[in-house]
């Protein structure tokens, strides 16, 4: 028994690593869902992001310029998304899925160059005596910078959403736009600037992958994760807070199911796979059985377009 | 690849192509016309990328007299058999299939394409024109074993599984046979990603079996991620595939290289000089199909001495990666004394031998 | 105030809907053209290579119709419900299965079969589908789940069920352990409708699905529901319409129509369990749905195009060595064009300051 409890700290510890790539991703759509758009394309925009910080760093040696140029890649390719979607009005979900078509070839091209070669990963905390400590030691202060900085993104994003007037405006826009139009708010400027920053969130979560989590280039690597990260914003209600608790629900399922296949427990190991999904719906149906909340939270405009003279 | 040479590359076969269009369709009838299709991208550094040096080796060797084609990131469904079909219609009268899953649509169209010859790896399906070929990966997953049995402190090796598949299966056996041989007290634990290849997953795996007590990673996935992991845990690993030391090179012990370039350029000169047939072949190290990559330089004299020498007992035939007595999970011996299994029986492997950990996923 | 702005019609545009394709594809090639230039590939062979090769012979418009058939299946089911403001991406789950449950039959009978068999699979299917939808329907009217999630995390829950199966149970007893089914008998294979081609029994399906959804959505009164419902849900309240049917009704229907598209792969073109059935078709349908604009019609043709644009992806590769990655970044592109160009049937676009307004 006590074998298996002395698993549970390095089980924390993999799922907060574990999770960082989709909270990041997630947090960003989050944002952009909550003034009214709807963005599918995270997928192709983390892979965009994960393959430009890779590239940069590789080039510079320096890792922080590996970090701006991935948020600033994602920024850019969510742009193409805002330009044809707020600026063309073109269909948000087809063009959602368009972008994550193009973000895996357009990675993929760019990425020809960086294959094979490895990369030293971002350094970890490491506080003496903290990071030591029992159980929860390395799962609390022995994690990767960007681990902390994702878990820090979270009360920066609910307290600009609710307590910053920017906040106000960004989802006033995305519950009634033509309202907030009226009011003489520019709803596409404040829509395209969370277009924005949700790319460069989605390109930071790439960028975890490929500068510090597996430290290497490889195509399609983010695997689904961005996919992962949109239904967690949904799973959350579009709650920050609830995004994390999410991210750790599905990161934690994912490394416990891991560790029950290392014990030699004789379930097939599909199926063991299964649970991170099972359990997302399972925990879903539990908080959603609240009707009332849950539509207050959902912004009432989301994926419809918007314009001014229309 | 660097960018330069990348741009070379791209240069290159856009004046090729500009000098076939100029010089007309008799030239290009001179040539043999060799088709590859893989199931990866040529970039996964890992099993098409070495396939894909198979190519190129056989352009390196054969120069002028042939002319190669391929086809990356094929889908194992619908659109293997359109592909395939595809480059067949277009002239080439050489393709291989180099992946499990290609195995009937490669079938079908050769029935439709007598003329053509097809060499389908991996897998036991065989037509007058349809060949097959793989390598004894398990000879490697022997040589690895002893290794892990010499290196390993903590006696638990942890394993990091793709598809429960009988390569797969085959080469955790060959390796526990061989690291019990060296430690009976060692135990390895298995972890199936389902994935060829996911690197957050792999890195996933690999962690949970190092925190279980694992100090060696073995893998038959094929990206480097293990190998990371375990050089930022300070502990050892196996790569897969290709050499992949520089992704580890504290940790990284060896690898187990695929290499198909010798194999690749005699089917090709088979088919110039008019001697090809619809053969298996299942090489090893005898036949240069698959190589150790170098001896991580920490391992010591003793232990390096000990895998030469099972290396070239394997050569030689004195020694079967399954050599009997081998017994499974529940004691019962498989493969008596005296026998070694039958090539049909590591073929169908599906159960494990004593000393692995949990069961097989059936 | 800037000098390009769009302007509202009072109406969309008849003439642009006609128009707006083939701007977009003339948009593509121009810039195809560049894109390929600059990678240093003969422009004009490329182009070639992705738009006439694949359709210039026969067994090439046959494997367009192959291809095209699937995605024509699902982007239809997707359509109804996309119409109704019923989030089903999951078409992708639905599908496989729908490969489980009609593969699983022909396997189940294998070596009984009968003229029975493949009709007993198509019903199969399309419960299987069915069925896979039916979770995220019960979800949301029961516990209020979204269904954007949970028919998400059901596909990769099927996913890894057909993964389990080809492993497991579907195993090939003779086939070395690999994880492949047994090869179908021939009571259980889609008929050739086409010989010398691929296209099978499922390209009809497709077709009848295209007619059945227009005349749902055109000349029936659910199908009037489910348009007041998508535009106005406040009035469809009023109308005292059943959302709640609606809700099945679409995920009902699109499930089938993605597990008949699943059936139809490992009984048509695989013509076995393989533990990949489909390359995404399930989430590629819905690009499918809004670039046919969610018109029975339009579907099929977008389907098409999205067909040719793989195919040419693997003709390009073939005929001149360009990388698939290339193709991709094409794929987008041709995509980007289509979608932005829709702009033109519902807005014009005028050149110099803002008229006052009187």
């Amino acid at each position: 028994m006590s074998a298996e409890l002395s698993l549970i700290g390095p089980i924390l510890a993999a799922m907060l690593a574990a999770a960082t790539p989709l909270l990041f991703a997630a947090l960003g759509e989050l944002v952009v869902e909550k003034s009214g758009v709807l963005n599918l394309g995270v997928e192709g925009m983390m892979l965009v992001g994960a393959v430009c910080g890779f590239a940069v760093t590789v080039k510079t040696g320096s890792a922080p310029m590996g970090l701006l140029a991935a948020a600033t890649a994602g920024a850019a390719t969510a742009a193409l998304f805002g330009l044809l979607t707020l600026g063309l009005l073109a269909n948000q979900v087809a063009t959602g899925l368009a972008l994550t078509l193009f973000g895996v070839g357009l990675s993929a091209l760019i990425g020809q160059a960086f294959v094979g070669i490895p990369l030293k990963g971002l350094p970890k905390l490491n506080i003496p005596g903290l990071t030591d400590l029992p159980v929860i030691g390395q799962a609390l202060f022995g994690q990767d910078l960007l681990v902390y900085l994702a878990i820090l993104a979270v009360p920066l994003v609910h307290l600009f959403l609710y307590r910053t007037r920017a906040g106000l405006v960004l989802r006033a826009v995305g519950e009634n736009h033509a309202a907030a139009h009226a009011l003489g708010y520019k709803v596409i400027r404040i829509r395209f600037l969370a277009v924005l920053f949700g790319g460069a969130m989605s390109g930071l979560g790439g960028a975890f992958l490929s500068m510090d989590y597996t430290p290497m280039w490889a195509e399609n690597m983010t695997a689904g994760r961005g996919w992962i990260a949109l239904a967690l914003v949904v799973f959350a209600t579009w709650k920050p807070l609830r995004v994390m608790l999410g991210a750790w629900l599905f990161g934690g399922v994912t490394i416990a199911q891991l560790h029950v296949q290392g014990l030699g427990v004789g379930v097939p190991s599909q199926l063991l796979s299964m649970l991170p999904y099972l359990a997302t719906v399972l925990v879903l149906v539990l908080i959603s059985r609240d009707v009332a909340r849950t539509r207050l939270n959902a912004p009432a405009c989301l994926g419809k377009l918007f314009h001014p003279d229309a | 690849m660097n960018r330069r040479t990348m741009g070379k590359t791209l240069l290159g076969l856009a004046g090729a192509a500009a000098v076939a269009l100029s010089v007309g369709t008799a030239a290009a009838q001179d040539k043999l016309k060799v088709g590859f299709v893989y199931v990866g991208p040529i970039s996964d550094h890992g099993y098409s990328y070495q396939h894909d040096q198979g190519r190129l080796a056989v352009e390196k060797a054969l120069g002028d007299k042939v002319a190669t084609t391929y086809v990356e990131n094929v889908p194992e469904g619908a659109d293997a058999e359109r592909v395939i079909e595809q480059l067949a219609a277009s002239g080439n009268k050489l393709i291989f299939t180099t992946s499990f899953g290609f195995m009937n649509p490669t079938l079908k169209v050769a029935q439709r394409y007598p003329d053509v010859k097809f060499e389908h790896a991996t897998g036991y399906k065989r037509a007058a024109n349809v060949a097959t070929y793989s390598a004894r990966f398990y000879e490697g997953r022997t040589v690895v074993g002893a290794i892990a049995g010499k290196m390993t402190k903590s006696n638990v090796i942890g394993y990091v599984g793709s598809f429960p598949i009988p390569e797969v299966i085959s080469g955790i056996n060959a390796f526990t046979i061989a690291l019990r041989e060296q430690n009976p007290k060692a135990e390895v634990r298995v972890v199936w990603v389902n994935s060829w290849y996911d690197p957050g997953k792999e890195a996933e795996a690999a962690k949970a079996l190092i925190d279980q007590g694992a100090d060696v990673i073995v893998q038959h996935t094929d990206s480097p991620a293990p190998i990371q992991t375990a050089q930022e845990r300070g502990l050892w690993s196996v790569g897969q595939s290709s050499d992949m030391t520089r992704f580890g090179p504290k940790s990284h012990l060896t690898a187990i290289v695929d290499d198909w370039n010798g194999y690749y350029i005699d089917r090709v000169n088979a088919v110039l000089n008019g001697s090809w047939k619809a053969v298996d072949t299942w090489g090893g190290f005898k036949d240069k199909m698959l190589f150790l990559a170098p001896y991580n330089p920490a391992i010591p004299a003793d232990v390096v001495a000990l895998a030469d020498q099972i290396k070239a007992d394997i050569m030689s035939g004195k020694r079967h990666s399954f050599q009997g007595p081998v017994k499974d999970q529940s004691g019962k011996v498989v493969i008596p004394e005296g026998k070694s299994a039958t090539d049909e029986q590591i073929l169908k492997m599906d159960w494990y031998v004593e000393g692995v950990q949990g069961k097989v996923p059936k | 105030m800037s000098l390009i702005r769009l302007e509202p019609r009072g109406q969309a545009s008849q003439a642009m809907v006609y128009l707006t394709p083939p701007l977009a594809v003339v948009l593509t090639l121009m810039s195809g053209f560049v894109l390929f230039l600059l990678l240093g590939f003969d422009p004009m062979k490329a182009l070639h290579a992705f738009f006439i090769d694949p359709v210039s012979s026969r067994r090439g418009i046959g494997e367009l119709i192959v291809k095209a058939t699937p995605l024509t299946l699902c982007a239809i089911g997707l359509s109804i419900g996309f119409r109704a403001n019923v989030w089903n991406i999951g078409a992708e789950g639905q599908l496989t299965m729908g490969a489980i449950v009609g593969g699983g039959l022909a396997l189940a009978f294998y070596g009984h079969g009968g003229w029975w068999l493949l009709p007993l699979m198509v019903i199969g299917g399309a419960v299987g589908g069915m069925a896979w939808a039916a979770i995220p329907a019960y979800l949301r009217l029961r516990f209020n789940a979204s269904e954007i999630l949970t028919s998400l995390m059901l596909t990769y829950v099927a996913l890894l069920l057909l993964n389990f199966l080809a492993h497991g149970p579907y195993r090939d007893p003779d086939g070395f352990a690999f994880p492949e089914s047994r090869l179908f008998e021939a009571d259980a294979v889609m008929p050739i409708l086409w010989a010398g081609t691929r296209v099978h029994l499922g390209a009809a399906f497709a077709l009848l699905a295209v007619v059945g959804g227009w005349v749902l959505i055109a000349r029936t009164f659910i199908g009037f529901q489910i348009k007041v419902i998508g535009l106005t849900p406040a009035a469809a309240g009023y109308a005292g319409f059943d959302q709640k049917r609606i809700v099945w009704l679409a995920l009902l229907l699109s499930g089938g129509l993605a597990g008949i598209a699943g059936m139809g792969e490992v009984a048509g073109p695989i013509g076995q369990i393989t533990p990949n059935v489909s390359p995404g078709y399930g989430f590629t349908a819905i690009i499918v749905a809004f670039l046919g604009r969610l018109h029975p019609v339009g579907i099929l043709l977008a389907a098409l195009l999205m067909a040719l644009s793989f195919i040419g992806g693997e003709a390009a590769q073939i005929a001149m060595g360009l990388p698939k990655a290339i193709t991709g970044v094409f794929q987008g592109m041709l995509l980007f064009f289509l979608l932005a160009s829709d702009v033109l049937i519902r807005y014009r676009v005028r050149f110099g300051a803002r008229r006052a307004v009187a």
